[in-house]
């Protein structure tokens, strides 16, 4: 742009009509892209599939069915936005602040051209359910049960409210299978959640228990923050924050039975679990 | 006066000499690395592959006192998994997006910059890396994304000469440190991920002229071609991740070879897939190819032979050993290509069984399915690019090893040129998490494993050796580590800021030795004080 000031007023006039015709050309491209122009295409869906393989089902699942790491994505209801043109952006651009990452940016999969997102995009659709079971629960009670008598806010926050002890749940619902929500409340050592993620640690902290005896002899119980060789960051179990060395503390023991008390149906009756995920799945969507 | 125009005449000779010594690098330095311990001429440091310094100011009674010297700062995202050189006090190297630079090597400071113009559809697997320059003359050489060899003025950093090696847009790209020998510089190229047709290359080091080719797939009427089902060895793979070893003696280069394409699906390419997964023996004048030794036949987890092929030389034996990705440590006769062992140095489940030639060999459940099956080690490997060393004063080798199962599956995939070929999804499976990473000290006559010191997760960080009884790694959480290498033991760290996923290096200037590392867009350097 800076010839259009160094070589006069008609150069001026002459380029900004060259941009504004191209910024029509632009807009318009990306106005006729607002809808998949692949969605009549029988093939798109299958070719999709293998594209999906490849840069997605690493979190995703397979099938698109939700994996440990990334949402269900046959669910109808998109966190990010359900037109082909936000499916578009998520893929592309990534969801900042989240494990999405932008098109391409990825260690294992390589980035895909604008045909293959759609194509992806395709194959999403031919996945998703066309009736979305609606939870049987009653998110009205759910909610009362999640900080009333289950105890479950003592631990979890949602929407800035409870513990944090254990992971927040506010995106739970729409990032994680019922099934899989079912299990953590069941099993919860079977697959412990994740916590803190960084930039380029491929693997994610996971909410392991701890036990700490310190150089005097004081016994600290309670989750793992984080931790590498050398230090850990835990939260014990009144929710205080401790920074150790480890060299200079007598033991670390860390177990994979996680804190989360194993809510059988003794503890937790079915209904009041189907309304508990009813709670969650409400919570699922910002739209 | 006259003699003092003399005298001017002859400091100007001096200085002129001086300066013409100093960048010269000549290919019998090259090759007598040895004598000149406070540089650091290849990538690996010798062409033997050990990754060792004979350094030893920083040693198991002073590696406490450590302390960073300076940072360089490339500013770009993305991995930063190069191993810097070092001639005569001045640091070389290359960052992300194939950029490279010279710096002086005592402060950091940059004598010039080189960033390659790489075209917006560029075809990489795994990441916009480059893994360092190789030097020789008054140049030093760099492969590229786009699949070109590059030579660089090591003076001012401009081109001395550019070659395409061969089109970006079938998938090819250069991530690897070039190898200059005698008067060629030798690369292979990357692209398994793209169904290429892969092949190592020389190049005259002077003009940039090809000398010869070779493609890591037999063509028609090639022995090994008929490993290979129908015209599956066109896009076949076989790509070059790392660079490759030399062995004077016999005027040989040894080269490794990646996953077939595509990677998780063996259907559509019967066969052993000649020469996947393999370790190469060329004449280094003609290319031509002395031996090979496969070390996993018809591959259908990812399992790329891609790891620095280490030369030996242990009781009158030429050997070559090797940490292989799919999780054995195999010692070979360098001088036939014979197999002499192989031992698991990490969790593995794709085999329990061997071959009439001794070599370990699939289970027939590790075959991917298209709903997955479960094995060790995972997609990303037992280890990976990132460099073992040896360490000639303990004789161990060691190795920076991952413990990561994960699930493969498969699918049928139709070819499109330039495309991802993958044929496969896979994912870590939690059922076996949580998974770790440990740097391995391996006696490399038993295969024992004599020491280990673990990572928290599984780790991209390469090792070095020092003659001050140390080996120096990196983590996943930021650590650069120094270790005593005898035992294992933690002697001194420093927190990075982000993943090491490079191979250190240690040089001297002014009689003061230094480890430098990448981690994050920086590299450090690190030194007493």
């Amino acid at each position: 742009m800076g010839i259009c000031f160094s070589r006069g007023l008609r150069d001026f006039v002459i380029v900004s009509a060259l941009c504004a015709a191209l910024l029509f050309v632009v807009t318009f491209a990306a106005r006729a892209q607002e809808e998949n122009p692949l969605a009549k295409d029988p093939n798109a869906a299958k070719l999709g599939e293998f594209e999906f393989r490849a840069n997605c089902a690493f979190c995703h699942g397979l099938g698109a069915r939700g994996g440990g790491r990334g949402p269900d994505l046959t669910r109808a209801q998109k966190k990010h936005g359900n037109s082909d043109a936000e499916l578009f952006r998520t893929i592309n651009e990534g969801v900042p602040g989240t494990a999405m990452p932008q098109n391409g940016a990825t260690q294992q999969g390589v980035g895909m051209t604008e045909e293959e997102i759609w194509q992806v995009i395709s194959y999403i659709r031919s996945v998703q359910v066309k009736t979305p079971t609606q939870p049987t629960g009653n998110a009205v009670r759910g909610k009362e049960l999640f900080s009333g008598s289950a105890a479950c806010a003592t631990c979890h926050m949602i929407q800035g409210k409870g513990g944090r002890l254990g992971p927040d749940l506010t995106a739970t619902g729409s990032a994680r299978s019922i099934e899989y929500i079912v299990d953590s409340v069941r099993n919860p050592s079977r697959r412990l959640a994740q916590g803190i993620s960084e930039a380029m640690k491929e693997f994610t902290q996971e909410y392991e228990t701890v036990t700490v005896v310190d150089a005097g002899g004081q016994k600290f119980q309670g989750v793992v923050l984080n931790e590498d060789s050398f230090t850990l960051q835990m939260l014990d179990t009144r929710e205080q924050l401790h920074l150790f060395e480890k060299d200079k503390v007598r033991s670390v023991e860390k177990s994979r039975e996680s804190l989360m008390p194993k809510y059988d149906e003794k503890m937790l009756p079915e209904k009041d679990l189907q309304d508990i995920v009813a709670y969650l799945l409400s919570q699922g969507s910002s739209k | 006066m006259k003699r003092a125009i003399h005298f001017t005449v002859l400091l100007m000779a001096c200085a002129l000499l001086s300066c013409a010594s100093r960048a010269q690098v000549t290919a019998q330095r090259l090759l007598d690395s040895a004598k000149e311990p406070q540089n650091w001429l290849t990538y690996s440091g010798d062409y033997a592959g050990h990754r060792f310094s004979a350094l030893d100011q920083i040693n198991t009674a002073t590696a406490h006192a450590l302390l960073p010297k300076w940072a360089y700062q490339t500013m770009a995202g993305g991995k930063f998994e190069s191993t810097p050189i070092v001639v005569d006090g001045v640091l070389y190297g290359t960052g992300q997006d194939d950029r490279a630079f010279a710096l002086d090597a005592r402060t950091g400071r940059p004598i010039w910059q080189y960033q390659r113009a790489l075209p917006a559809d560029i075809r990489p697997c795994c990441g916009r890396v480059n893994r360092g320059v190789a030097i020789l003359g008054d140049k030093v050489f760099l492969g590229t994304l786009d699949s070109h060899v590059i030579a660089l003025d090591a003076k001012t950093g401009n081109i001395a000469w550019d070659v395409n090696a061969f089109d970006y847009k079938m998938g090819y790209s250069i991530t690897l440190a070039p190898l200059a020998v005698k008067n060629l510089v030798i690369v292979g190229v990357s692209g398994g991920e793209y169904g290429i047709r892969g092949f190592i290359d020389a190049y005259d080091a002077n003009t940039g002229e090809r000398k010869w080719r070779f493609y890591t797939i037999p063509g028609p009427g090639e022995a090994g071609h008929e490993s290979w089902e129908g015209d599956s060895w066109k896009i076949g793979g076989a790509p070059a991740w790392i660079t490759g070893s030399y062995d004077a003696a016999t005027n040989t280069t040894f080269w490794t070879t990646g996953n077939p394409s595509p990677s998780n699906r063996g259907e559509g390419r019967a066969g052993d897939n000649l020469y996947s997964n393999s370790l190469l023996a060329l004449d280094v004048d003609t290319g031509e190819l002395k031996w090979y030794f496969q070390f996993t036949k018809h591959d259908e987890h990812d399992y790329d032979a891609t790891q620095v092929p280490v030369l030996l030389e242990r009781d009158g034996k030429h050997l070559l050993i090797q940490a292989n990705r799919n999780g054995f440590f195999y010692v070979l006769d360098r001088s036939n290509g014979k197999l002499i062992s192989s031992s698991a140095y990490a969790k593995v489940t794709w085999s329990s069984s061997k071959d009439s030639e001794g070599r370990p060999a699939a289970n027939k459940q590790s075959t991917p399915t298209p709903d997955g099956s479960p094995v060790c080690p995972g997609a990303a490997g037992a280890t990976n690019w990132m460099s073992p060393t040896f360490d000639p004063q303990t004789g161990f080798f060691y190795v920076t090893a991952r413990e990561q199962c994960d699930i493969f599956s498969t699918a049928a995939q139709p070819y499109h040129a330039g495309h991802a070929y993958y044929g496969s999804a896979y994912f870590p499976n939690d059922e076996m998490a949580p998974f770790w990473g440990a740097l391995r000290a391996i006696d490399p006559v038993t295969g024992k494993i004599k020491w280990e010191w673990k990572h928290p997760s599984p780790t991209w960080s390469g090792v070095l050796s020092t003659a001050g009884g140390l080996v120096f790694t990196g983590d996943a959480e930021g650590n650069f580590i120094a270790l005593d290498a005898a035992t294992g033991k933690p002697l001194w760290h420093f927190q990075a800021g982000a993943s090491v996923y490079s191979s250190p290096m240690a040089y001297a200037i002014d009689g003061k030795e230094y480890v430098a590392v990448a981690a994050g867009s920086a590299l450090f350097t690190f030194g007493l004080p």
